[in-house]
């Protein structure tokens, strides 16, 4: 080969697939591969494997895939990223064997790993060559499951994610999709309509909306590319290398107020945001919410303490009045396993009525999902402090890291109460036939009474005397007070149990 | 026609809306009580309520709808 030979290859595998597909980009919103990168990463720090792969083919520019190592915010990065002008951004058998090897480099290297995804799925024509084999495509999944907690997989969702495709998300840590973009589905429409007879829009199946909103797959929604990468990078931020570094610090600022008049209400049947407390408690402009728009009623999301990172558990009363469901067990359970593996502190804050009750959430097993959400806080051995802001009734009291599940302090805010269920509730438990024997007047007199007297008995007095809690502090000590505690708690000892896994509730 | 819906189930503790009065999205149309909790419901898209298919004190199990507005 000569090296004018080489400059032509190279400068053929750069451009990508052919012209009608690349003019094509500019009306979908999206931008050409390398853009993509160009704006992901560091300027200067792109390393890239197998550009030539597929030369001799005419149409296989890098066989649809390019990879290498770059630099975010300085730190290196492995990257896959799909070519979608080149066959759609389908995976031929050396796609995939890039793919494999870049993920094995991250795994080597324990650097961080980002898929930038824009892929049609299997090339049927290779099938043989890609699918089934040791080196096939579930070697990548496969893969994927070894690097989980070992390195950050960040996956930023630009097209569709297809068939087997649509388990690199899944797998991945976090998945930001391009709202009208993004799809993933096992099957698309078409066949879905030749197999089991459904009509589905596209959007309504597998669009990124669906998967941000209902089925919890994707965990935040932009609005175009430019927003997916730029989250892609902060997110980062938050992280470690890999599981065993600290997360980097960053300097600090102060909460964006620290008024907190008329934040709290005194009657705790009264919803109130929960997002008004986080902002008096983080540095302004740190937070970085996970899965907002999915199971609301439980708010997760990366923030920074006096500069260093942490992930807060919060219960939102706006949505459902902050009841525990199904959904929003599995997106706790999942953001505390996220945070426990790579070293992030835990802030709970509770103001939950408990775990939903009833027929309908008892057919969805809300017991399975909600042991899922307290088996992830007991295992998490990561710096754990539990805030009850308001009520922590029933199981919602363990969910939220109450005392018995390793929390390394639970504080109280005065407005604090802690029961297995409220007032209301327990007075008709405990009373019932009393209640139905007496009448009216008497009746009305006789629960108010009752109730008074078991509102003493849960307040936060009577149960920070009994030690059920270390310390009841006042809503303006609070930040102080857990960035304080945080520093003598990051050092602690990190074995929960000798064993080979737990048998996980699912 | 669109149904706003009850987001868990509960009992319908008071309904601020009438058949005839406009409403925008957010709007809090229905408070339901739940786990001793009062759970706002509001309209997710604007038009003028049809129909309030309960009245407070029913028991609505989640996704039963509690508004209609066309």
């Amino acid at each position: 080969m000569t090296e004018e030979e080489l400059h032509a290859l190279r400068a053929r595998a750069l451009s990508g697939g052919p012209e009608k597909y690349r003019e094509r980009l500019a009306s979908q919103n999206k931008w050409p591969v390398r853009e993509r990168l160009l704006r992901l990463l560091d300027p200067d720090s792109w390393v890239e494997d197998g550009l030539l792969a597929q030369n001799q083919a005419p149409d296989l520019a890098a066989d649809g895939v390019v990879t290498g190592l770059g630099r975010v915010h300085g730190r290196p990065v492995a990257v896959m990223a799909n070519d979608p002008t080149v066959k759609a951004g389908s995976w031929g058998a050396l796609t995939v064997e890039k793919i494999l090897r870049i993920q094995e480099k991250a795994y080597d290297l324990q650097c961080p790993l980002f898929y930038l995804v824009d892929s049609a799925g299997a090339r049927i024509t290779e099938q043989v060559q890609m699918f089934p084999g040791r080196r096939g495509a579930g070697r990548i999944f496969y893969n994927q499951v070894r690097l989980s907690g070992r390195v950050p997989q960040i996956c930023l969702l630009f097209g569709p994610s297809a068939a087997g495709g649509a388990y690199i998300p899944a797998f991945a840590d976090v998945v930001m999709m391009v709202d009208h973009n993004a799809s993933l589905y096992l099957g698309s429409p078409r066949m879905a309509e030749m197999v089991i007879g459904e009509r589905v829009s596209l959007e309504d199946m597998g669009g990124a909306r669906m998967h941000c909103t209902v089925s919890g797959v994707g965990d935040l929604l932009a609005r175009d590319e430019a927003e997916a990468i730029r989250w892609g990078r902060q997110y980062l931020s938050y992280f470690p290398d890999n599981y065993q570094m600290m997360p980097p610090s960053y300097p600090a600022s102060a909460p964006r107020t620290e008024d907190w008049s008329g934040v709290i209400p005194a009657n705790q049947n009264q919803p109130f945001d929960m997002m008004q407390v986080i902002a008096r408690l983080v540095d302004d402009g740190s937070w970085f919410p996970l899965k907002p728009l999915f199971a609301p009623e439980l708010i997760t999301g990366l923030a920074r303490l006096e500069g260093r990172p942490v992930g807060i558990v919060a219960n939102q009363s706006l949505v459902k009045g902050g009841v525990l469901f199904c959904d929003s067990a599995d997106k706790g359970a999942r953001f505390i396993a996220l945070c426990d593996a790579f070293n992030l502190p835990l802030l709970f804050l509770a103001d939950v009525p408990g775990f939903m009750i009833g027929s309908r959430v008892e057919r969805q097993g809300i017991i399975r999902h909600g042991a899922k959400m307290i088996a992830a806080v007991s295992e998490a051995t990561v710096p754990k402090i539990s805030v009850i802001v308001r009520k922590a009734y029933g199981a919602g009291l363990y969910a939220m890291a109450g005392p018995a599940f390793g929390a390394d302090a639970t504080l109280a805010l005065p407005s604090a109460q802690i029961a297995v269920m409220g007032p209301e509730a327990a007075v008709n438990a405990v009373h019932y036939h009393r209640i139905q024997e007496l009448e009216e007047d008497a009746r009305q007199h006789f629960i108010r009474q009752q109730q008074e007297s078991y509102q003493k008995d849960i307040d936060i007095g009577r149960l920070a005397a009994e030690l059920v809690v270390d310390d009841v502090v006042a809503p303006e000590e609070l930040r102080r007070e857990c960035i304080r505690r945080l520093t003598f708690y990051e050092g602690k000892a990190r074995v929960f149990s000798e064993r080979r896994h737990p048998v996980a509730p699912v | 026609m669109q149904a706003i819906v009850a987001s868990l189930a509960g009992t319908v503790f008071k309904i601020l809306v009438k058949p005839g009065d406009a409403v925008k999205a957010g709007d809090t149309v229905v408070i339901l009580e739940s786990m001793k909790m009062e759970i706002p419901v509001e309209a997710d898209a604007s038009g003028v309520v049809q129909e309030v298919p309960h009245r407070e004190g029913d028991f609505v199990n989640e996704g039963d709808p509690l508004v209609i507005v066309s």
